[in-house]
C-alpha cells in the first residue's frame, strides 16, 4: 500500500533533488573530512616550513604560493595558539573591531580557518557576514544575457539592470566571437540606465584582457582560481600566472575578481579526500596570496552538488564568510539555480540577503531565465517583485529598486538609439527600427527577430582585432546627441586614470563617487551602528510601484445612489409574531453599497428576505446604529424579533444567525469569511434562519472554502470595518427600515479590483 | 586629488574633457592609469592593511611600462609547461634589466615553483 500523502510528498520540487550521503574518500563532504589535515604552522627564519601536516619540500604549488604570499608570518605564532572557538567567538563579537579579526586571521592556515568555522552555526555565521564584509553599502550584480546575442536586447535589458539598481552587470558570448559587441551594447546601454555602473563580458582570458584594454569592459571576474596543483594545471594556469593576470588587469585600471567556489575540485576529480570547505579555505587563500582586492564565491556554478550533501547550504556560508575574513569583497553566488523549491531557494537566499554582502548574488538574472547563458539564472527578471517584496518587508537593502513602466520604456529606447549610432559609426551592421521597437518592449530574446549572425561576427572580429576603442564610441555618441552617455563613458575611462575602485570591494554611485573598503568601510558593530536603510533609499524600496493609499479606498465603496433604497421609517418596535429579523449594520446599503466580496447590498438583502419568505415566514429589517460588530448586531436585531431569531448583516457581508437568548458572542451559524458567500447562500442563510423561527431542524449551511481570501482581502476588510465603524452611533436606537423598490442596484464589482 | 593626478602619458585628469576628445587631441593612451597612480593605489591599500592586493598593484604599476602584446606573452609563459625554468629565469633577467624588479622577481618565484614541481617545459 501507498501512502497519499507520501506519494504528494514525491511529486513536490523539493524532490526532483538529489540527496546522497557523505562520502569523503571522492570529496563529497562538505564541512569537514577525516582526511582534512589538522591545523599547524611551523616558521623558521621568517619562513613557512610546514603547514597543515605538510613540509615545505612538499607542498604543491598551491600550498607553496600561500605559504610564500597569504600568511601572515608575524601573526600566525599568535593565531595558531589561539584556541579555533575563540577566533569564532571574535568574529561574532561586536565589541571585538572588525580590524582585530582581520588581524588574527591573517595568521591562520586553510586548516586553522576551517576549525574556526565549524565552530559557528549558521545565525553566527551571518553575524559574521554583516560585520566583516568589506563594504558599508550592501551592492548586487545583474546578469545580461540572450541567446541570440541580439546586441539591441542585449542595449535595452543592460539599460534596465542599470537602472534598477545593480552595480555591475556582466555579460558573456555563447559564441566567443560575439564577445566585442556583447561588451559594446552592455557598456553603452548600461551608461545609458545609469551613470557609473560596472561591466564585463565573461570570455577566455586572451579576449577578456583585450576588452578591458580597449576601454570596453571596467572588470573581470574570469579568473578562477582551484584549490590543488592538479586542478590548476588542468585549467592550464598556476597561482602566478593567475596572479600576473590581476597585475595585468590592474595596470590598465581594471578591477579584478577572482572565482572558485564549494564543491568545484570534487566535479573536476580533484578533490584529493579533503572536504570541500577546506578546499575553498586553500582557494581563497591563494585568492588573497595572488593580490586579488575580491572573491566570486558561494559555489557558484557547482551549487547543487554540495546541496546534495548534510551542512550544504551552511558551506556555501562558511565560504563567503572565510573570503571576508581575508578582508575580500565578496560576491557571494546566489547566480546559478539553486533549487526547483521556491521555499529552498528563498530560505538559502536568506543567509546571504540578511547580513548584506557587497553583491548579495554574482548574478541576479535581469533578463528571462531561458535567455541566461550563464547557465541557470537562480533569480530572473519575473522574480524581481518577490525581491522588491522582501526588501520591504524585512527592511533590507538588496541592492535593487522598483522602477516604474514608463521610466524602464524610455531607459531601453534610449539605449538602443544610442547603440544604433554607436554601430552605425563602427560599421557593425546596423539596428533597424523593427529592432529598436523590438527591443524596447520585449520579454526575451524570442520577441526578436533574427539578424545576420555571419555579419554581426565578422564586425566583432574586426571590432576585436583593429584599432578600435572606447574613443571611439565615445565620440560616436557624442557626434550622434548622446552626449550624456558619451559624458558617463569617459569618466569611467578618468576613474580608470584614478585607480579608486582598484580598491577592494568599489562601486560607483550615479555620481561616480567610490564606494570601497577604503571609502565607505563597513563599521557594523551591533545595533545603531553600520548600515542601516534609511531616508530616500528606504522611501525608493518601500515605495513599490502597486502600492495604493488606503485614504483613497473608502470614497469608491459607494457608487452613489441618486436615491436612498433603505429607507428609515421610525424606531424599531419589538415584534410578537413569528418573523426573522434582518438586522443590518450601520453602513449598510448607505455609505457601503456592496460586500467584500463584491455583492450589491440590494442583492444581498432580496436574497435574505427570498429565502426567509420561502418557509412562509415574514421578513422585517431594521438597522443596528449602535455597534458595527456582527455578533452585536445579530444579537440586537434578536431582541426585536417575535420569534426570537434574526440575521445580522455587516456592509462587508460577514452574517450571523442569532437567537435572542443566546450570549452576543454565541450564535447559532456564523459566515465569517463575506468573499466566500454568494447570493444563493444568503438565500440559504435567510431560509435556515426560517427554519430556526419555526423550530424546525435546519442543516448546517456549507460555505465554498478559500484560505487565500483573507490573504488577498485582509486590507478591504480592515478599510470597510473602518468606514461602517465610523458610522456607528452608540446612543441611537435601531430603526424600522423599509425598502424603496424603484432603485435599480449598482452593477458588482469585484472586490479585489477596487483600490487597484 | 584630480590635479595631481596625471595619466600614464602625462596629462592631468582635467584635459580629459569631451571637448578635447572633439577636437582629436585625446586618444586611447591618454586614458591609461600611470605607475605613479598605481604605486599610489598600493600605498594606500598598504595602510589599510592589505598587504596583498598592494604588492599586486606595485606590480601592476611596473606593467604600465609593458605593451599590451608583451603582456599576453609574459602571461603565456607563466602558464604551465609553457617555458624552461632557464627561459623563466631569462625573462626575469630582461625585467629586472627594465628596470622592473618586482615582476622580475615574481618570475623567478615562479620559475623555482614551477622546476620543483615538474611543470616547466622540458629542455630540448
Amino acid at each position: 500500500m501507498r501512502s497519499k500523502r507520501f506519494e504528494r510528498l514525491e511529486a513536490r520540487p523539493i524532490n526532483k533533488e538529489t540527496f546522497i550521503t557523505p562520502w569523503p574518500e571522492v570529496g563529497l563532504a562538505t564541512m569537514q573530512s577525516p582526511y582534512d589535515p589538522a591545523p599547524d604552522i611551523e616558521i623558521r627564519d621568517g619562513a613557512i616550513v610546514r603547514m597543515d601536516g605538510v613540509a615545505a619540500a612538499d607542498f604543491d604549488l598551491v600550498e607553496r604560493f600561500i605559504a610564500l604570499h597569504a600568511i601572515d608570518t608575524r601573526v600566525a605564532p599568535r593565531a595558531m595558539a589561539t584556541p579555533a572557538v575563540e577566533i569564532a567567538r571574535m568574529i561574532v563579537d561586536i565589541n571585538v573591531p572588525r580590524g582585530a579579526v582581520l588581524e588574527i586571521v591573517s595568521g591562520c592556515t586553510p586548516a586553522k580557518l576551517v576549525a574556526v568555522i565549524n565552530e559557528m552555526n549558521v545565525l553566527e555565521m551571518m553575524m559574521g557576514l554583516a560585520k566583516m564584509r568589506a563594504r558599508r553599502t550592501p551592492a548586487n550584480q545583474a546578469h545580461v544575457t540572450n541567446r541570440k546575442e541580439n546586441p539591441a536586447l542585449l542595449a535595452a535589458d543592460a539599460a534596465e539592470a542599470a537602472l534598477r539598481g545593480f552595480a555591475e552587470v556582466e555579460t558573456t558570448a555563447a559564441v566567443a566571437r560575439y564577445a566585442p559587441l556583447n561588451a559594446l551594447a552592455l557598456l553603452v546601454g548600461s551608461q545609458t540606465g545609469r551613470p557609473g555602473v560596472l561591466t564585463q563580458c565573461a570570455v577566455e582570458e586572451a579576449t577578456n584582457l583585450k576588452l578591458g584594454f580597449k576601454g570596453l569592459t571596467s572588470y573581470s571576474e574570469t579568473l578562477s582560481v582551484y584549490a590543488t596543483e592538479r586542478a590548476f594545471v588542468d585549467g592550464d594556469d598556476t597561482p602566478w600566472s593567475k596572479s600576473f593576470l590581476a597585475a595585468a588587469y590592474a595596470s590598465r585600471g581594471i578591477k579584478t575578481r577572482f572565482t572558485s567556489g564549494a564543491g568545484a575540485p570534487a566535479l573536476m576529480g580533484h578533490a584529493q579526500q579533503r572536504s570541500m570547505l577546506y578546499l575553498e579555505a586553500r582557494s581563497l587563500l591563494a585568492t588573497r596570496a595572488a593580490g586579488s582586492q575580491g572573491s566570486q564565491n558561494g559555489s557558484i556554478s557547482c551549487i547543487a552538488l554540495p546541496e546534495s550533501l548534510p551542512d550544504g547550504v551552511r558551506v556555501v556560508l562558511a565560504e563567503n564568510l572565510i573570503a571576508m575574513l581575508l578582508g575580500m569583497e565578496v560576491a557571494a553566488g546566489n547566480d546559478a539555480l539553486s533549487s526547483h523549491s521556491d521555499i529552498r531557494k528563498a530560505a538559502k537566499l536568506m543567509l546571504q540577503f540578511i547580513p548584506g554582502t557587497d553583491f548579495i548574488t554574482s548574478g541576479y538574472g535581469a533578463i528571462a531565465r531561458p535567455d541566461n547563458m550563464f547557465g541557470g539564472g537562480n533569480f530572473d527578471v519575473t522574480e524581481l517583485d518577490d525581491w522588491h517584496v522582501l526588501q520591504r518587508d524585512l527592511r533590507i537593502d538588496g541592492g535593487i529598486v522598483p522602477v516604474d513602466e514608463a521610466r524602464v520604456l524610455a531607459v531601453r529606447e534610449r539605449a538602443v538609439r544610442a547603440l544604433q549610432a554607436v554601430f552605425a559609426a563602427l560599421g557593425v551592421p546596423p539596428i533597424d527600427g523593427d529592432e529598436i521597437d523590438a527591443a524596447v518592449g520585449a520579454f526575451d530574446s524570442d520577441d526578436m527577430a533574427d539578424r545576420d549572425r555571419v555579419a554581426d561576427i565578422t564586425a566583432a572580429q574586426r571590432l576585436l582585432d583593429g584599432e578600435t576603442t572606447v574613443v571611439d564610441v565615445i565620440a560616436a555618441l557624442d557626434r550622434a546627441g548622446f552626449r550624456d552617455v558619451a559624458a558617463s563613458i569617459l569618466e569611467m575611462q578618468r576613474q580608470r586614470v584614478i585607480g579608486d575602485y582598484l580598491q577592494p570591494a568599489a562601486i560607483f554611485d550615479a555620481d561616480f563617487h567610490v564606494l570601497s573598503a577604503l571609502t565607505d568601510a563597513n563599521d557594523y558593530r551591533g545595533p545603531g551602528t553600520g548600515y542601516r536603510l534609511d531616508g530616500a533609499r528606504w522611501k525608493a524600496i518601500q515605495d513599490l510601484p502597486r502600492a495604493w493609499d488606503p485614504r483613497q479606498y473608502g470614497a469608491r465603496l459607494a457608487r452613489g445612489a441618486a436615491t436612498p433604497w433603505l429607507i428609515e421609517t421610525g424606531p424599531a418596535r419589538t415584534g410578537t409574531r413569528p418573523e426573522v429579523v434582518v438586522a443590518v449594520g450601520p453602513s449598510f446599503g448607505a455609505s457601503i453599497e456592496h460586500t467584500l466580496g463584491g455583492l450589491a447590498h440590494e442583492d444581498v438583502l432580496a436574497a435574505l428576505v427570498a429565502g426567509i419568505e420561502g418557509e412562509g415566514l415574514p421578513a422585517r429589517i431594521v438597522r443596528i446604529h449602535h455597534t458595527s460588530d456582527c455578533a452585536f448586531i445579530g444579537h440586537a436585531g434578536a431582541q426585536l424579533a417575535g420569534s426570537g431569531i434574526a440575521i445580522g448583516v455587516q456592509a462587508k457581508g460577514t452574517t450571523v444567525i442569532h437567537r435572542h437568548d443566546l450570549l452576543p458572542l454565541d450564535n447559532l451559524e456564523l459566515f465569517a469569511q463575506a468573499p466566500n458567500i454568494d447570493l444563493a447562500t444568503y438565500r440559504d442563510i435567510g431560509r435556515n434562519a426560517a427554519l430556526h423561527a419555526l423550530h424546525k431542524p435546519a442543516a448546517p449551511i456549507p460555505v465554498r472554502s478559500d484560505n487565500t481570501v483573507r490573504l488577498r482581502l485582509i486590507v478591504q476588510t480592515t478599510l470597510m470595518h473602518l468606514k461602517e465603524t465610523e458610522c456607528v452611533e452608540r446612543d441611537r436606537a435601531p430603526a424600522e427600515l423599509h425598502v424603496a423598490t424603484t432603485h435599480a442596484a449598482a452593477p458588482p464589482v469585484a472586490d479585489s479590483a477596487v483600490g487597484a | 586629488m584630480s590635479d595631481a593626478i596625471r595619466t600614464a602619458s602625462g596629462r592631468a585628469l582635467s584635459e580629459l574633457t569631451l571637448d578635447a576628445l572633439r577636437s582629436g587631441t585625446l586618444d586611447r593612451g591618454d586614458l591609461r592609469i600611470s605607475r605613479e597612480q598605481l604605486e599610489a593605489q598600493a600605498a594606500a591599500a598598504d595602510a589599510a592593511g592589505l598587504r596583498q592586493l598592494a604588492e599586486n598593484l606595485r606590480r601592476a604599476a611596473e606593467l604600465t611600462a609593458v605593451a599590451n602584446d608583451r603582456v599576453f606573452a609574459i602571461y603565456d609563459r607563466l602558464r604551465p609547461g609553457r617555458a624552461t625554468h632557464g627561459e623563466l629565469m631569462a625573462l626575469a633577467k630582461t625585467l629586472a634589466d627594465e628596470q622592473l624588479p618586482r615582476l622580475a622577481a615574481f618570475v623567478r618565484e615562479a620559475a623555482d615553483a614551477y622546476q620543483a614541481r615538474g611543470i616547466v617545459k622540458a629542455p630540448r
